[in-house]
């Protein structure tokens, strides 16, 4: 256990000197979400109705952005062979460096992503709601983004393979996450959430681990 | 002790060694040595536990080593050919980010290859040199009993590999294990050599 802790430690403190990747990522955040506004105009009829989805959707693509570097940062420089050989798990190393990736970009998208809503004229009231559904939503997003990222690990043009395996894996969590957050009662869309958090829960640090393996052999 | 039972290893399609059988006792050294591609980093790499052996077994006290790869990996430090170093920190950062040490220990590591005074410095300023020495400073901080070396003198110069020679001798009085791959000469007084290009296909 003292040894994943000095995984997640390490990750907070590798990215802390790197800064540039967490903070590219919200600022990609933040422009694209202005991009909205500046296309379809200021209607406060029009923005309200899409804030919901848009922020929804740039979350997903801005959490994207540092994923081609979790594990290959560590794969090209040899860090990941010590990781390997750190006493830990393999799961457990991608495990630790997904939870390092949603401390440095999940949670911080988490806290930006209300101001950005309010920027697009999204109801003060329809925030927390909004909010609600990204929390589970952004660690879906560094669980899955985490599981393609190792798989897609060592593979020619792996960049661009990344995002069209995770996108699409991403589907279903858009769905119930953007539905929950308009929803009256978006009991069941939580439900659903939930549910898949506890699917990708387990089965995205042991495919992660199990890629990494592969990826280091 | 560590047993290795007819080893052999594949890469890509090609059986790059095959029947490497050795036995090594506390204290005992192994030098790799052959040819490029004879694979001697194949054979460091299966011995760490990071590549499952194509055929054959690796024992550890006559259990099977590879049995549980978390639990052998506390048995050795592995230093690649790769550096494992993140530019953008300092040389004592660098040794602390796996694990957090004190000061002291971080400058006992750097002191046993000669780069305490570089403790402070980012390491994108070192040379590649010193890049490897600060990479080998991480067997100092580790108690693990058997050391992996792929190519441990690369880039080192006649000093550094003295001091490197001696801080062997001492870890192997203590009862620890070397298996080293190199080209060029080291002196591992009465260690046992194997020549990987005769285990080839």
């Amino acid at each position: 256990m003292r040894a994943f802790f000095a995984l997640i430690r390490r990750e907070l403190v590798l990215a802390l000197r790197h800064a540039g990747d967490s903070v590219a990522s919200l600022l990609f955040f933040v422009i694209a979400a202005s991009l909205f506004a500046f296309a379809i105009g200021p209607s406060e009829q029009v923005l309200a109705g899409i804030a919901p989805g848009v922020v929804w959707v740039i979350a997903l693509l801005a959490a994207l952005l540092p994923l081609n570097r979790l594990f290959a940062a560590d794969y090209e420089d040899g860090a990941l062979d010590q990781l390997m050989v750190s006493g830990l798990p393999a799961s457990a190393v991608a495990f630790g460096k997904i939870i390092g990736h949603w401390l440095t970009t999940g949670l911080p998208l988490l806290i930006i992503a209300g101001p950005v809503a309010i920027m697009l004229r999204l109801d003060d009231a329809a925030v927390p709601q909004l909010l609600l559904t990204l929390l589970p939503g952004t660690i879906l997003l560094s669980l899955v983004g985490g599981m393609s990222a190792a798989v897609t690990l060592g593979a020619r043009g792996g960049t661009v393979l990344l995002p069209l395996i995770a996108l699409p894996l991403m589907i279903p969590a858009l769905i119930f996450g953007a539905a929950g957050a308009v929803a009256t009662h978006p009991l069941s869309e939580f439900a659903m959430l939930l549910g898949l958090l506890a699917l990708f829960l387990p089965m995205a640090p042991l495919a992660a681990g199990a890629a990494l393996r592969a990826a280091v052999s | 002790m560590l047993e290795a039972r007819s080893l052999a290893a594949i890469r890509g399609e090609r059986l790059v060694f095959r029947d490497v059988s050795f036995r090594l006792a506390a204290g005992g050294a192994l030098l790799l040595v052959g040819p490029n591609g004879a694979g001697k980093s194949s054979l460091i790499r299966l011995l760490a536990g990071l590549t499952p052996p194509a055929a054959g077994a690796l024992l550890w006290d006559d259990q099977d080593a590879l049995d549980d790869p978390p639990l052998h990996a506390t048995r050795l430090v592995f230093v690649g050919h790769m550096d494992a170093i993140k530019p953008g920190l300092t040389v004592a950062d660098n040794l602390g980010l796996a694990r957090r040490r004190s000061r002291a220990d971080i400058v006992a590591a750097l002191a046993t290859v000669d780069l305490e005074r570089f403790a402070d410095l980012p390491a994108r300023l070192l040379s590649s040199g010193q890049r490897r020495r600060l990479a080998l400073s991480r067997l100092a901080l580790s108690s693990a009993p058997l050391w992996l070396l792929d190519e441990p003198t690369t880039g080192l110069d006649a000093a550094s590999v003295r001091r490197l020679e001696a801080n062997f001798a001492r870890h192997r009085a203590g009862g620890g294990m070397i298996i080293a791959a190199t080209h060029l000469p080291l002196d591992l007084p009465g260690s046992a050599g194997l020549d990987l290009s005769r285990a080839g296909s």
